[in-house]
């Protein structure tokens, strides 16, 4: 039987809100580990479709429920796009599971997150009141800036219902390239040099596998002398468009990592990469596929594998990393309590009708 | 004589980083929004951010107003001080923390000048003197926001007190981040939420290349559609700008800036990146400029050109103040499909009232900064302008847009926030702000309209009707 809330109108999102004194919202459930909570759920997916998209403005409007995947060919028709890569699009995630996990792509390296696009939002807060905050235009510094505060919110603060997103035209064409890393250290010695070069590099990602891996967007023309230039100070090989699309949709989708069991954001700087790697090393059967230059790990285990040894190293590095998928703890490493998180929490969900973060 | 709790806080500081005498408080009586004086009753000058926190511990303590205050450009009036109240000037804060160029963040203390880090974004026009303390505090805009967004998009950690005395760290070198976004929510707060002591910014590196041309043309609307096919070409440049006749005129007499003759506007558009992009780019857009039937079109052929016409646009508020003894400026958003409807409201809505008003905008993402020309000697000048500006705001709620893109409500625009949100969204906001300044003490007036506004309140008279009687200079 399922008793889930399911919403498919904004109304119908505030009465099932006030339906239920506790209660966790769900999209697809493409990034289990941010609602593994014995609570009621409220699932978002009946919250579906385009509201406005209006191509000469940069900006759509979209119910949280929203697959991104239909937002994104809505998109591309118009030649336009979200510069950040969303994830796990061909695995259904929705556009406010997206926001409220606050995962970027690789490509969020170039243009920054998913908190660079997004301009406003309507949520449904504690108290089941829905609420808008933000705005539909490509800048507005009215108000406190919500929007931005539900980026990896994880549903603990509000319910969204629906979401305004800032996007850009996309260039038409991109060349990946693999550059050779014999080891962690050259890795990150590529990642940290080839950030600040003058190519503009679109993507710039350490592979599962051990290499790095560029992305270039452009005219047609200019790649193939910049891709020269690259491969000239970083050897390497261009990747066919088959390959290339193959290997983005793969970092894209996870598809690298286990199936079951963990899966870890972990947001970091270059430096700390050669330090987690050999922590990793010595955890059994772990994968990583490091993303935005070096700004952030996704690690992968089996399920059931120890994690304490692991976690150490995040304290001693003073890193702290959220569970996408798999059982076991939200957050690993140490957060620090903060009283404004508890008077926010208290501000927009008083009677605790959504869970803890 | 001293108030009571000005000789308690004298405790806490030497002597002569407190001041009290009247000439003393008498230059940090207004900010960027002249028309309004507050005279506060004391200004700190701490040096560090220990004395920073024990200051706000203090206001705390004693439910005493404080106003955080940077170098006072705050074109909303965020940095007014109350009348009740202290101001902490921040400028001795000024110690860039760290610069690490191989993560390309800084990491710097509020008092810090925006163009110290001038390779991190945004680019205000007041940026040699604004504090990056000031832009995190109303999340300050400039020219290049379409492609590289506000300040907001450049903070990626902050250090602050906020107005319990609760010290906090959030967010920190890495441009990702786990958990809900207290650096997007802290940036914008308008002085409200406490005071940033340390802040982490993302460096961009500056490209390698820049196209810059300006184009003039016989009418606005010309320029506005302009604007359009550069959008729908599916380039995006670094930065689009528009100025008026008015602006032009003002620019011209400023710094001799020289625009080709007859027109109507003038456009601004900038490609940047890689060389070889930006040849490619330049070939589209000097195709969709000229078919956009310009008077003339002048590509920056060198760095010094470029500069040049940067300088022009960039001392455009400065220079209005030649044209007009007094002048209110608006930053206001439409969308940018409407901005030529907006424009040819604005104008005619002047000519209806009787009102100078000069238009520079960031034609790229629909920012309006329509200046309001008036003299404030002229019995009825200032109302008429107030009035204007009023109606722009109104007009801006109407057509979807925002009252403010990067200014900030301030004390300028509180009366209208609630016009943009419903009765329980403004609830919604206060109880935030209550989550992190529940006695109200952190810049109080401000951004919410039904709040006491003891500046307003202290002479009698709409504060804005003394505007008149000031010099700018």
């Amino acid at each position: 039987m399922n008793s889930d809330l399911a919403p498919t109108t904004l109304s119908e999102l505030a009465e099932a809100v006030r339906s239920s004194p506790h209660l966790i919202a769900v999209g697809a459930r493409t990034k289990p580990g941010l609602s593994e909570v014995d609570w009621p759920r409220l699932v978002t997916t009946g919250l579906k479709g385009i509201v406005e998209y209006n191509p000469s403005e940069f900006t759509f409007t979209a119910l949280a429920g929203t697959p991104v995947k239909e937002i994104a060919a809505a998109l591309d028709e118009q030649g336009q796009y979200l510069p950040f890569d969303p994830m796990l699009v061909d695995a259904g995630a929705t556009l406010g599971g997206t926001v409220a996990a606050g995962l970027n792509g690789p490509g969020r390296f170039r243009f920054g997150g998913i908190r660079d696009f997004i301009l406003g939002v309507r949520f449904v807060d504690g108290r089941g009141q829905l609420l808008r905050m933000g705005g539909k235009v490509v800048k507005n510094a009215a108000g406190f800036d919500l929007p931005k505060f539900f980026v990896g919110s994880m549903g603990r603060f509000g319910v969204m219902g629906e979401l305004t997103f800032k996007v850009f035209p996309k260039r038409t064409t991109s060349l990946t390239l693999k550059l050779a890393a014999t080891d962690i250290e050259m890795a990150t010695r590529i990642l940290t040099e080839a950030a600040h070069t003058r190519w503009e590099l679109d993507a710039l990602d350490l592979l599962p596998a051990g290499d790095v891996c560029a992305r270039l967007a452009g005219p047609e023309p200019t790649l193939g002398p910049l891709a020269a230039e690259i491969l000239a100070r970083f050897p390497g090989e261009i990747l066919s468009t088959e390959q290339a699309t193959s290997l983005w949709a793969e970092l894209r989708e996870f598809g690298w990592a286990h199936p079951n069991g963990p899966l870890l954001k972990l947001p970091l700087t270059p430096t700390e990469l050669p330090g987690l790697h050999k922590a990793l090393r010595a955890t059994s059967e772990s994968r990583w596929h490091v993303s935005v230059g070096g700004n952030v790990a996704y690690i992968s285990v089996p399920d059931g594998t120890e994690l304490s040894g692991f976690e150490q190293t995040l304290t001693s590095l003073k890193l702290v990393a959220v569970s996408v998928r798999g059982n076991g703890a939200l957050w690993r490493g140490i957060r620090r309590d903060t009283e404004i998180a508890s008077a926010i929490k208290a501000a927009l969900d008083p009677e605790h009708r959504f869970p803890a973060i | 004589m001293l108030a009571p709790v000005i000789n308690r806080l004298s405790a806490l500081l030497p002597a002569q980083r407190l001041l009290t005498r009247p000439e003393q408080l008498s230059a940090y009586e207004s900010d960027g929004l002249t028309a309004f004086r507050a005279r506060p009753l004391a200004v700190v000058i701490p040096e560090t951010a220990e004395e920073v926190i024990r200051l706000v511990r203090f206001c705390h303590q004693e439910k005493l107003p404080f106003v955080a205050r940077g170098s006072g450009t705050s074109l909303s009036g965020g940095s007014l001080p109350v009348t009740d109240g202290i101001v902490i000037g921040m400028n001795r804060l000024n110690r860039i923390l760290r610069l690490d160029p191989a993560l390309r963040i800084a990491v710097v203390e509020p008092g810090v000048v925006n163009t110290q880090v001038s390779v991190a974004a945004p680019d205000p026009s007041s940026q040699s003197i604004c504090t990056i303390g000031g832009n995190v505090a109303f999340n300050a805009g400039g020219a290049h926001c379409l492609k590289y967004g506000m300040t907001s998009n450049h903070v990626l950690g902050i250090k602050a007190v906020l107005a319990t005395g609760e010290v906090v760290e959030w967010g920190g070198p890495s441009r990702e981040q786990a958990g809900p976004d207290w650096c997007g929510l802290f940036t914008g707060n308008e002085g409200l939420f406490g005071i940033a002591l340390e802040i982490t910014l993302q460096l961009l590196r500056p490209p390698e290349c820049y196209h810059t041309v300006l184009a003039g043309y016989r009418t606005l609307e010309q320029a506005g559609d302009a604007v359009s096919a550069v959008i729908a070409s599916g380039l995006l440049p670094g930065a689009i700008e528009i100025m008026d006749a008015l602006a032009l005129e003002a620019a011209k007499a400023a710094v001799h800036a020289e625009y080709p003759a007859g027109c109507e506007a003038i456009l601004i558009v900038e490609l940047e990146g890689p060389r070889e992009v930006v040849a490619d780019d330049r070939v589209r857009l000097d195709s969709i400029l000229a078919a956009s039937g310009p008077v003339e079109t002048r590509p920056a052929r060198n760095s010094e050109e470029r500069m040049a016409i940067w300088k022009g646009r960039k001392c455009a508020f400065s220079a209005v103040g030649r044209l007009s003894p007094d002048f209110l400026v608006q930053d206001g958003v439409v969308p940018r499909q409407r901005l030529g409807e907006a424009l040819r409201r604005i104008n005619a809505m002047a000519r209806e009232m009787n009102v100078r008003c000069a238009n520079v905008f960031h034609a790229g993402d629909g920012n309006l900064h329509p200046l309001i020309l008036f003299d404030g000697r002229e019995p009825g000048a200032l109302q008429r302008g107030e009035a204007l500006a009023g109606r722009i705001l109104q007009m801006c709620i109407e057509m979807g847009g925002s009252i403010t893109g990067e200014h900030g409500v301030g004390i300028e625009k509180r009366d209208y926030l609630g016009k943009m949100f419903n009765t329980e969204e403004m609830e919604c906001l206060k109880r935030i702000r209550a989550a992190f300044d529940p006695f109200g003490i952190a810049n109080p007036g401000k951004m919410f309209p039904s709040e006491g506004a003891p500046a307003l309140q202290q002479s009698g008279l709409h504060p804005l009707e003394k505007a008149g009687v000031l010099s700018r200079e």
